[in-house]
């Protein structure tokens, strides 16, 4: 039946999918290693060099980050020199893994997909450490802080640039364990070192996917290189194709905090504000939707699992705004933001060759705005003694007009104001999800209308009404090396969308993701960006109703309806994550630890106290080991002739 | 040229235990220090002089008992080469490691160092023996040297754990015994008998007698190596050992459980492998779920770290029962990296107990603070452990994974939870001991001394090199498991789409 829809679908809409058969790297794309190269540099320097890079440490982590954003740049212009068709760059390090048939390289890819995701991981990830080297200014392990920073830009370069699922494997991993260090960078705090292992353990049940993904490719197809992959993958069975695109999908969930798998993200705010913006705001938590537009060739061919990918998009975007709209502490809000963004993004890589250049497009943008707020959000904190209860800001414009300002664009952009950059990618995605599926589009219409509640919910919390923080508190506006970083972000998310423009992102990623013929909607563009815009202005309308015109109590009231106190409380997903999973896998293990305690030892020493008592054997040993052997050995002897004769009768 | 990477540890094991020099503690560790380090270049040197072709090298072959058959048989070949290596590579780590460990126990300090080289030498025997009664003979005789060092030096309750060790594996050896004769029995029958493997493994069997005969060797592998529901006697003897000693136990020893299915039960008895293999991929299944489950409670971390070797003989015995080049080629890679990084972890938390004097997960706290070298290179090896991608382990879990795919989905989709048990007991360990803030007693705890960090960056250094690089291993392994395949009977199945286009008739128009 499935293999019905394919066809149906195909004949439909007829596409081809690119297959990856990269051109080998010369001239500055031959440095593609390079871009890795300088910040594993960095990172062994910093952490293995010790108390003796203390002084010059955080600033070489910093330059290296901006080498590898000059080369994406070089590179980038390279590509964009070259025909379209010679856009793929392969470079073989050296073979890897090699088992039987099975041949992995240390091989790298660089195509347009990966050069965007270059420029966005080193161009981000340089402000942020520029931002860094002022916010941790005090900390008395700051080098080590930007070793772990340039071992995650290390490794989400590993994961865009790997040729290989095993090489993308080894930078998701990557990624991972410098997420753990990161979250858990004040790990005196408890509840810092908890939610950092909480993300660490969430993220790998999102590896059983990639584990158990790269087996049933490499059984279905021999091979588990992009290029062998893609090449081959018409001729696999819908079966194969349909369980591959799920498991990559349950790996996805993991990564990009989706549902199910969301739960560690909030937690996650524990880590210092800059590693909020870059790791699980920017780039890391994106990877997901890298995966799955990575594996468009796969996807295609699996209308199952694409359905799949556009529910888990669906309930992700709702499910992370509603849990925007009722929490106080600013990092929360914005964690819960960047859920339902990515939902977003992951219900257009669901749309197929229609949505993967908008899913990454709204990659781009988030990226900007949303590294923008959170370091603003981290600016608000750094001027109010680390405080981020929103209920004890207000009125912080008066005191923090760069913050302010920069934000605003940030906020602007993300309730998808005209012609700010989340205006033109979040309209395309609800756009495009309306043509293929109404729900889909209707779920994506309402999640932006929450998203303006909660927004403005924010800004009028943080910086109007009131000031509401204590006398000893005295908000001050951050140091430059903050602030530049904000302003340059902030552009950013004003002028993001020009990537839009005649439609460049569209057809630059073609050689990756195919082409598409636009599906057009019965209504204009036009008629159609203004129901948008109405319903994110009923968002913003109810927020100023319900925050702006009242005075906001410094506690959280508690005689709140259900639904706000759900809300709260992430809608009870720990609660049901610790019903479902934890508590009965602690109980076994209590069982089994009892268990292991007395069934199964208990039967072997109860033999050895039925022969004489263990003590007594023991003792025994002791005393004479060699004869006691001695005697055992007769006793074995006994035993096989006794079984010699068995055997021979 | 075996022969003489035997007798070196085996004289200057008698050397350091019995020669004056006893007397003076630091001359005797010395003195054992250069002996494995000598046993390390003649390794090296072995390995440097192998042919990656393949096949068994450095033969040697004396006969020592005819009557029975029996002979000084020794070789090399791809999966006896990987297991010489870890072994020469790990005992002086375990010796420099294990500096002071041997001061304070029943007997002297050369007695201690004595013992250590004792059974490093009877384990190379075993890695290197070609004749199954001499590789039996060296199998029993390393539970001498391993009794008495638990017995010796170990913890309070040390002298029930020896026990119960020595009569778990003795009574798996008698078993063995058994068999053993029943081989030699077998072997008469068909001829002139002959404990050669290249003669056994050539021998004719009756289905029958076949499958009795691997049931024996098996039964002595799966307590060795060891496998649920045989595997209780493991975390007392880690618990209750010296860390040193636990490092030869598990990283080495246990290793001739896994190495004796490959080498004797595949070799000598292919199909009545393949026969048992339900029920032994059920086992490993049971021992990779349960060892990780049973890890996660444990307060004492000796004995986590026992536990969570269960979990990983499973997924290695999986990799040799699945029967194809991925899952033996990381079986056997396995057995390495295993090895390395069980051993790091081990010798880290030792270092670790030794300065607060407890094993205990709860009486710690905060230790980060106070020595954060010390916290590293735990989070490091417990990293490995739990086989991050870009470690050693990950590339051998990961062929064993994929090769269990390969032979039937439901083997890896049952064993995979397997990882993110192994997630919660590392990481769980690591956040209650180096995390949080300082627990009372902890400030004792000072960072690692240059004796510890020297004993320790090897490792460290080997499971990130062969994390990125594991081909030099890879390729003189591939050649083994090809054989061993090719000897078994069995091929790789070649991948879906190559086999089958047809199955997609339906689409092929549109594939045009």
């Amino acid at each position: 039946m499935t293999a019905a829809l394919t066809s149906a679908l195909t004949s439909v809409v007829p596409t081809e999918v690119p297959v990856v058969d990269p051109s080998s790297a010369d001239g500055v794309l031959g440095l593609l290693w390079l871009v890795i190269a300088l910040p594993v540099l960095g990172a062994l320097v910093l952490l293995v060099g010790g108390r003796r890079t203390n002084a010059w440490g955080p600033g070489l982590a910093t330059g290296l980050v901006f080498g590898s954003f000059g080369l994406g740049v070089a590179m980038f212009v390279e590509i964009l020199s070259r025909s379209e068709d010679d856009r793929q760059v392969g470079q073989h390090l050296w073979t890897w893994i090699s088992a039987g048939q099975w041949q992995v390289g240390a091989d790298l890819l660089y195509d347009p997909l990966s050069a965007l995701f270059v420029l966005l991981i080193t161009g981000v990830g340089g402000l942020i450490h520029v931002y860094s080297l002022g916010y941790m200014e005090h900390d008395a392990r700051k080098r080590r802080f930007f070793g772990y920073l340039n071992l995650f830009v290390a490794a989400m370069l590993v994961l865009v640039l790997a040729a290989d699922y095993v090489g993308t494997f080894l930078g998701w991993e990557g990624v991972g364990l410098a997420s753990y260090l990161l979250i858990g960078f004040w790990q005196h705090k408890p509840s810092a070192a908890a939610a950092a292992k909480k993300a660490f353990v969430i993220n790998r049940v999102g590896d059983f996917g990639m584990a158990l993904g790269v087996g049933l490719i490499f059984a279905t197809f021999g091979t588990t290189s992009f290029a062998g992959v893609s090449e081959a993958a018409g001729r696999a069975s819908d079966g194969a194709l349909i369980a591959i695109g799920f498991l990559l999908l349950l790996a996805a969930c993991g990564k990009s905090a989706q549902f199910p798998l969301q739960a560690w993200l909030l937690d996650a705010m524990e880590g210092p504000t800059p590693v909020s913006a870059l790791i699980h705001a920017a780039t890391m938590v994106t990877a997901g939707v890298y995966l799955i537009v990575r594996s468009n060739f796969i996807f295609e061919l699996a209308p199952a699992a694409r359905t799949g990918v556009i529910v888990i998009g669906c309930i992700t975007l709702l499910y992370g705004a509603v849990i925007g709209c009722a929490k106080d502490d600013i990092k929360k809000v914005l964690a819960g933001s960047t859920m339902s963004q990515i939902g977003y993004m992951v219900l257009a890589s669901g749309l197929g060759v229609a949505g993967y250049a908008f899913a990454i497009f709204h990659l781009l943008t988030h990226g900007f705005f949303k590294a923008n707020m959170f370091l603003g959000a981290g600016s608000t904190m750094h001027g109010t003694d680390d405080d981020v209860d929103m209920r004890h800001y207000g009125l912080l414009r008066k005191a923090m007009p760069v913050t302010f300002l920069t934000f605003a664009m940030g906020y602007l952009a993300i309730i998808g104001f005209p012609g700010f950059s989340g205006f033109w990618s979040k309209d395309k995605i609800i756009e495009t999800a309306f043509a293929q599926n109404p729900v889909a589009g209707a779920c994506a219409l309402v999640g932006a209308g929450v998203t303006g509640f909660y927004m403005t919910r924010l800004m009028l919390m943080t910086f109007f009404g009131k000031e509401r923080w204590e006398p000893d508190v005295h908000p001050h506006e951050s140091p430059r090396t903050m602030t530049v970083p904000l302003v340059v972000l902030a552009a950013l998310s004003v002028l993001g969308g020009v990537l839009l423009l005649g439609d460049w992102i569209v057809d630059f990623l073609a050689p990756v993701v195919g082409e598409h013929e636009e599906e057009h909607l019965a209504i204009s563009p036009l008629a159609f960006s203004a129901i948008a815009v109405v319903v994110v202005a009923v968002g913003v309308v109810v927020a100023w109703l319900t925050v702006g015109r009242r005075d906001v109590p410094r506690e959280a009231p508690q005689d709140v309806s259900f639904v706000t106190r759900a809300a709260r409380n992430e809608l009870y997903g720990n609660e049901v994550n610790d019903a479902l999973v934890v508590t009965p896998t602690m109980r076994t293990i209590t069982a089994l630890d009892a268990a292991d305690g007395r069934a199964v030892d208990g039967a072997a020493e109860g033999v050895a106290r039925s022969v004489g008592g263990l003590s007594a054997v023991s003792r025994r040993l002791q005393n004479g080991y060699v004869r006691s052997y001695a005697v055992a050995l007769l006793a074995g002897a006994a035993l096989v002739v006794a079984a010699l004769l068995v055997v021979n009768l | 040229m075996l022969t003489a990477l035997l007798l070196v540890p085996l004289v200057g094991g008698l050397v350091v235990a019995f020669a004056p020099t006893r007397r003076n503690p630091l001359l005797t560790k010395q003195l054992a220090l250069v002996v494995s380090l000598a046993v390390l270049v003649l390794a090296v040197v072995i390995a440097v002089g192998y042919d990656p072709g393949g096949g068994m090298q450095y033969v040697e072959e004396i006969s020592w008992i005819s009557a029975f058959g029996t002979h000084y048989a020794l070789g090399v070949d791809g999966l006896g080469l990987a297991l010489v290596l870890l072994t020469a590579v790990l005992t002086p780590i375990v010796i420099l490691a294990a500096w002071n460990d041997g001061d304070e126990g029943r007997w002297g300090t050369g007695t201690y160092f004595g013992f250590l080289l004792g059974l490093e030498a009877l384990s190379l025997g075993v890695f290197a023996a070609t004749d199954v009664f001499l590789f039996y003979v060296l199998f029993e005789a390393t539970l001498i040297p391993t009794y008495f060092l638990i017995g010796g030096w170990g913890g309070p309750d040390r002298a029930r754990a020896a026990a119960k060790l020595l009569i778990y594996n003795l009574l798996g050896g008698l078993v063995m015994l058994v068999a053993v004769i029943g081989l030699y029995v077998e072997s008469a029958k068909a001829g002139t008998p002959s404990y050669l493997l290249s003669d056994l493994s050539n021998l004719d069997l009756s289905t029958g007698v076949e499958r009795w005969l691997f049931v024996g060797f098996f039964i002595a592998f799966a307590i060795k190596a060891p496998m649920f529901p045989v595997h209780t006697w493991l975390p007392d003897a880690t618990q209750q050992g010296t860390p040193g000693v636990s490092v030869m136990l598990v990283s080495i020893l246990d290793k001739i459980g896994t190495f004796g299915m490959l080498r004797y039960c595949l070799g000598i008895f292919p199909d009545a492998s393949q026969w048992a293999t339900p029920v032994v991929i059920v086992l490993a299944l049971i021992s990779i779920l349960y060892g990780a489950l049973v890890a996660i409670g444990q307060d004492d971390m000796m004995r986590l770290i026992g536990l969570t070797s269960v979990s990983h003989f499973g997924f290695i015995v999986i990799g040799i029962f699945v029967f194809n080049s991925q899952g033996q080629s990381g079986s056997t890679l396995y057995m390495v990296n295993h090895g390395i990084s069980t051993a790091a972890l081990f010798l880290v938390a030792g270092f670790l107990v030794k300065r607060r004097r407890s094993q205990l997960i709860s009486d710690y706290g905060g230790v980060e603070k106070v020595a954060p070298v010390l916290a590293g290179f735990l989070l490091l090896s417990g990293l490995s452990v739990l086989s991050l991608p870009g470690m050693a382990t990950f590339v051998s879990e990961l062929l064993v994974l994929v090769g269990a795919w390969v032979e039937h989905p439901w083997i890896a989709i049952v064993a995979v939870p397997g990882i993110v048990l192994a997630a919660v007991y590392v990481l769980r360990m690591y956040q209650r001991t180096m995390t949080g803030p300082v627990a009372p007693g902890v400030e004792v705890v000072t960072d690692l001394r240059p004796r510890e960090v020297v004993a320790a960056v090897p490792l460290i250094v080997l499971l990130v090199v062969l994390g990125f690089y594991p081909k030099p291993l890879l390729d003189v392994i591939d050649p083994y498991v090809q054989d061993t395949l090719s000897h078994v009977g069995k091929a790789d199945p070649a991948p879906a789409v190559g086999s089958a286009p047809e199955s997609r008739a339906d689409s092929a128009g549109s594939d045009q």
